[in-house]
């Protein structure tokens, strides 16, 4: 794990909370929308929160997509949660609103087990890849991981599922 | 009768988003670390691999089956119930499908942080 790994796991927290917010604040403004007419909600978009809102969850997306690329299911998820806790926090703080007893329990249940992840190793499926072949050019690579069991085909990055 | 209703639902957002998550992890580790493969090979090809990966697409399938169903146990059922019940539920299936179908090694100290997650996700939106 080096710093940029980290600065992709806060975004992919940052982004989900802060997009979830915004989307709840703009579609609040909006209204609901009732079941006959459910093609409003294409306007919705018009809302500058909710396109806010939209924006902040595909940079989510693709955060998440590059986490996934390089470490395992069951680190992103737990690791990332602390989006929750933000939530909370900002609620309070921010907003002033009031959070119960139980909340600030489901927090630092939160926190810990994010703490517990914390220690671990972010990929268990197949060893670290060798960094010095990331550096190397691709023609040079190509030679390299043919020969690589792990890799089926000669093909520059290509894991082994 | 209501109650059947709301929890087939949430099974369903649970079913789908932990289908969902396991084939966007699979696609994503197919397509390989995406900060070395963009340095060497450009953001381009970062987005033609992972949207032209059969996984990516099916997992983003389900993930949109996840968000119809909720929209329908949320009329049928409270978002103080849907949503906490859903986003645990999910962690939990989630750490169990990654271990059978990703082979991800989920020891203890994994075990104990998604429950604790899982646990504290309730409490938070209960």
């Amino acid at each position: 794990m080096n710093f940029r790994k980290y600065l992709v796991l806060g975004g992919v927290t940052v982004f989900a909370a802060a997009g979830d917010s915004m989307l709840s604040h703009g579609m609040k403004q909006v209204g609901s929308i009732s079941v006959d007419r459910l093609q409003s909600v294409i306007f919705a978009v018009l809302n500058p929160w909710v396109a806010i809102g939209i924006l902040l969850l595909l940079a989510f997306f693709a955060t998440y997509m590059t986490a996934l690329s390089w470490a395992d299911l069951t680190y992103v998820l737990p690791a990332t949660s602390l989006g929750y806790v933000i939530l909370a926090l900002v609620a309070r703080f921010v907003l002033h609103e009031h959070v119960s007893p139980l909340r600030w329990l489901g927090i630092a249940l939160i926190t810990g087990g994010v703490g517990f992840i914390a220690g671990g190793p972010e990929i268990t499926t197949h060893p670290p890849e060798d960094k010095s072949v990331d550096q190397l050019s691709t023609v040079v690579a190509a030679p390299l991981l043919a020969k690589d069991a792990r890799n089926g085909a000669p093909q520059v990055g290509a894991g082994k599922l | 009768m209501k109650a059947i209703y709301t929890w087939s639902a949430i099974l369903a957002i649970v079913f789908a988003s932990v289908v969902g998550d396991i084939l966007l992890a699979r696609a994503m580790k197919q397509v390989g670390d995406v900060g070395a493969l963009r340095r060497r090979a450009g953001l381009g090809v970062v987005i033609g691999r992972t949207l032209s990966n059969p996984n990516f697409l099916f997992g983003v399938t389900a993930m949109a089956v996840a968000f119809f169903s909720l929209l329908f146990a949320l009329s049928w059922g409270d978002v103080s119930l849907v949503a906490p019940a859903a986003a645990s539920l999910t962690f939990i299936g989630n750490a169990v499908a990654a271990k059978i179908f990703l082979h991800e090694r989920v020891d203890h100290r994994r075990w104990i942080a998604v429950g604790l997650v899982a646990a504290g996700v309730a409490l938070l939106a209960g």
